[in-house]
């Protein structure tokens, strides 16, 4: 019965399932990457250097003789790990925040919120651009300075998720029966604005992806060996006149995964939004 | 009877699903139509057919006549034509029918402009007449003024001098005054009776409430499941009911719980220690700030509150919105700490106790909400929900010995074991202030505090929980803290009764004297303004005996 359900909902929400059908073939390439790549991409060999597409490389080599499949398979990983990670920091650090402040309001309410928008008023981008070069360039801190940004806004969606539930009966309810304040988080709130923050997820997911994209097409991200769509796109540019399909895979790749992970998004909320489901109803 | 609106057969199916099957109703002009029926009748889905305004994949048969023209078969233009100038319409929420980013002036003047090409100017000039006419100059509210800065009744009349603005023939109001206390809900229905009365328009008046019914309405039809059951003059036909659902509609709506008798309701329980015991409470709020040096005196919802509830006692707290009775209420449940004063729970204080006396002064006094929809995680099953307050009792019992209280305290409430495994959304309202109920008997508790507990449920529900209560007090001689605007249901199920107005209670004393000897001007008021079925029945039948005599 589950499963029929499930097949309505799909039938129902087209952009969902494109969108997961996208993200689901770029994670698969990502964690096939893992234990197997058509060819290892640390090893170069200028013999092959700029092949065209052949049963042998499909999609050709590179100016070093790398494999493009098995590039752009490590650069799924690597794209796919760095947002994925900065997502965490900003649900890790910013939805304690963001319920802390909806708790206890007043002055603490105040400041975190302001801290909120003053992060906020930063190029998003640029920032992270300088918080690269500040502490060097490399996968762990282009994390870092990605997350950073991801948690005001997880703060504010906790934050109104949960002022929104404050005040509804059920947590007044459990307040009677003497619960505290961790365990109403616990059981009546976060399973109540988990919806937001999924959709919310994903939309910072594909965000990350761009931003990791960015940091390592201008040397600030992942480092050789290991290979980035961004870096790719980098290092593609020279050969501009001579291979312009080099610049496209990882153009593409881009494109086609922030588009999966924002139609994912947009069926998401459709999915999830009480609101909008109710009117389906 | 010479009706110049008449509804001749409607049918309406949403989606293939019948709504409506074969309404009909007349109106004449200066005739004040009552349509009554419980929630889902398809009272105003009867009004949304008449102005156009059915919800998409909606489909209407039948014939809807205004002078003869049948509104449903002209096009959307010519019925946009009609809407605000023909028929002009009052809803239940003023709040949401203003546009909150105008002034109430652009919004009178919005039909005018339209219907009746007036200039801006001439436009602006009505608008005035206009609020002099719903009583609103009187109040000094000028049509620059928007939604917010209105009170709710004043709001309901500047909807009500929106549907006027174009002297329509036809005036639909549905449950309009539903959301007002009952102080203004007797102004806002004097001031559409002498709208009708007085411009002759013929008035289809929706509402849930009997009384409101009887004292309005020159003719009723009692709508149920899409059909009309029953129609005739208002006395006639509530003097002779031929139908069992009217018949079971107006017993319910007269409803008295029968009261057991024991010990619990004697005056010799006035001898035995009281369960909550509350004195010269105070709780107020800060307001922001006036100017960057001045601080603005706070706002006492709450001021100088003392009474005692001995074990068995049901006592009610009246007041209308805003006198303070739900803060009261949060702060007796611990909710809210208060300014000042003193609250005690079998000896304690329920803010400053911790950890296991805090517990059995939880464990003492447990509530129910009012909105039957709100008060259940929707994500928790019945059997998790019902068991939430057990929390309370953690380490006392088992997890076997929670299971069984739980389904104890379901059968205690009409439901069975079974719902246990249930989702919330899967009841109905009444169903869920049962299962809200069984939530708050779960731990056992000596008092019960109910905020408004059957202000959302349909009358015949209504008789039902309120039955439930009075029979849950009798069996484990439960107290009860009854907070209720409805002065009926407090009058059914109280014993003793307390009116509360800005803050503080005003009159105190046993229910029946309190409400049949009122002392306190206040409470005069309250009481002449709630709507008596029987006496507005009796007057109707002196207006209708004169009519044929």
């Amino acid at each position: 019965m589950a499963s029929r359900g499930a097949l309505r909902v799909a039938a129902q929400h087209k952009t969902l399932v494109a969108g997961a059908a996208i993200v689901a073939v770029v994670l698969a390439a990502a964690l096939i990457s893992l234990v197997w790549t058509p060819y290892p991409i640390d090893v170069l060999s200028v013999a092959d250097r700029l092949k065209g597409p052949s049963p042998a490389h499909l999609l050709g080599t590179d100016q070093f003789g790398r494999d493009m499949v098995s590039m752009l398979m490590v650069g799924a990983r690597t794209s796919i790990a760095v947002a994925l990670l900065a997502v965490g920091i900003g649900i890790l650090v910013g939805v304690p925040l963001g319920l802390l402040a909806a708790a206890r309001g007043g002055w603490l309410d105040e400041t975190l919120m302001r801290a909120n928008d003053l992060v906020f008023a930063f190029p998003a981008l640029l920032s992270a651009v300088m918080i690269t070069a500040i502490m060097g360039p490399g996968a762990i801190n282009a994390i870092l300075a990605i997350g950073i940004f991801n948690i005001p806004v997880f703060a504010r969606v906790a934050r109104g998720g949960a002022l929104s539930l404050k005040s509804r009966e059920f947590v007044l309810a459990a307040r009677v029966a003497g619960k505290g304040e961790v365990r109403i988080i616990a059981e009546h709130v976060l399973p109540n604005i988990a919806n937001l923050l999924i959709v919310q997820g994903t939309i910072q997911f594909s965000l990350g992806i761009l931003a990791e994209a960015g940091l390592s097409y201008v040397g600030l991200g992942a480092q050789p060996p290991l290979a980035s769509w961004g870096r790719m796109l980098n290092e593609a540019q020279t050969m501009m006149a001579l291979a312009p399909s080099l610049a496209l895979y990882p153009g593409l790749a881009i494109v086609v995964t922030v588009l999966g992970l924002n139609l994912m998004g947009d069926g998401l909320r459709d999915l999830l939004d009480p609101r909008l489901k109710r009117r389906t109803v | 009877m010479s009706g110049f609106f008449a509804v001749e057969g409607l049918d309406v199916d949403i989606h293939g699903k019948p709504i409506l099957e074969g309404v009909s109703l007349e109106i004449g002009r200066g005739e004040i139509f009552g349509l009554v029926g419980e929630s889902g009748s398809g009272k105003s889905m009867t009004a949304l057919a008449a102005m156009q305004l059915l919800p998409h994949g909606a489909e209407a048969r039948g014939r809807i006549l205004l002078d003869g023209a049948d509104v449903l078969s002209v096009s959307e233009a010519a019925m946009c034509r009609l809407r605000g100038r023909r028929i002009g319409m009052v809803f239940q929420e003023p709040m949401t029918a203003l546009n909150p980013v105008k002034t109430i002036g652009q919004q009178i003047a919005e039909g005018l402009v339209l219907h009746m090409r007036m200039t801006r100017a001439q436009a602006m000039e009505r608008v005035r007449a206009l609020l002099d006419r719903v009583g609103l100059a009187r109040a000094r509210v000028t049509p620059e003024r928007f939604p917010h800065q209105l009170s709710g009744g004043q709001r309901q009349r500047v909807v009500i001098a929106m549907a006027i603005a174009c002297q329509p023939d036809l005036l639909i109001a549905d449950e309009p005054t539903t959301a007002l206390d009952v102080t203004i809900q007797a102004q806002i229905l004097a001031l559409i009776r002498e709208i009708v009365e007085a411009e002759k328009m013929g008035c289809l008046l929706i509402s849930h409430d009997l009384a409101v019914v009887a004292e309005m309405a020159d003719r009723v039809s009692i709508m149920k499941n899409g059909e009309i059951v029953e129609s005739g003059r208002t006395a006639a036909l509530f003097a002779n009911l031929s139908h069992p659902y009217s018949k079971a509609l107006m017993a319910a709506s007269n409803h008295v719980p029968k009261r057991a008798k024991g010990p619990a309701h004697s005056p010799a329980n006035h001898g035995l220690q009281p369960i909550l015991s509350v004195r010269e409470l105070v709780r107020a709020y800060p307001q922001p700030r006036a100017s960057l040096f001045a601080k603005s005196p706070p706002v006492v919802a709450v001021n100088r509150v003392s009474f005692d509830i001995r074990p068995g006692q049901s006592v009610g707290l009246v007041g209308e919105s805003g006198c303070g009775k739900s803060t009261l209420a949060r702060a007796l449940l611990g909710l809210e700490a208060p300014n000042g004063g003193a609250i005690s729970v079998l000896g304690q204080d329920p803010h400053s106790a911790r950890g296991a006396t805090r517990e059995v002064v939880h464990r003492a006094v447990q509530v129910v909400f009012q909105d039957p929809y709100g008060s259940f995680n929707p994500r928790h099953r019945i059997g998790r929900v019902v068991a939430e307050p057990l929390y309370l009792l953690r380490g006392e019992i088992d997890a076997r010995e929670a299971r069984e209280r739980v389904a104890a305290a379901l059968t205690e409430v009409g439901l069975t074991e079974a719902d246990m495994a249930k989702y919330p959304h899967e009841f109905s309202g009444g169903q869920r202030q049962r299962i809200a109920i069984a939530r708050a008997l779960v731990t056992r508790p000596k008092l019960i505090i109910a905020d408004e507990p059957v202000s959302a449920l349909d009358v015949s529900i209504r008789a039902q929980i309120l039955d439930l209560f009075a029979d849950l007090r009798a069996r484990h001689g439960l107290a009860y803290l009854f907070i209720s605007h409805d002065l009926s249901v407090v009058r059914a199920i109280t014993d003793d009764v307390m009116v509360m107005n800005g803050g503080r209670i005003v009159e105190r004393g046993r229910t029946a004297r309190v409400f049949d000897h009122p002392r306190h001007p206040y409470t005069r008021l309250l009481v002449a303004a709630a709507p008596r079925l029987e006496e507005a029945l009796a007057a109707r039948q002196r207006i209708e005996e004169a009519g044929t005599g």
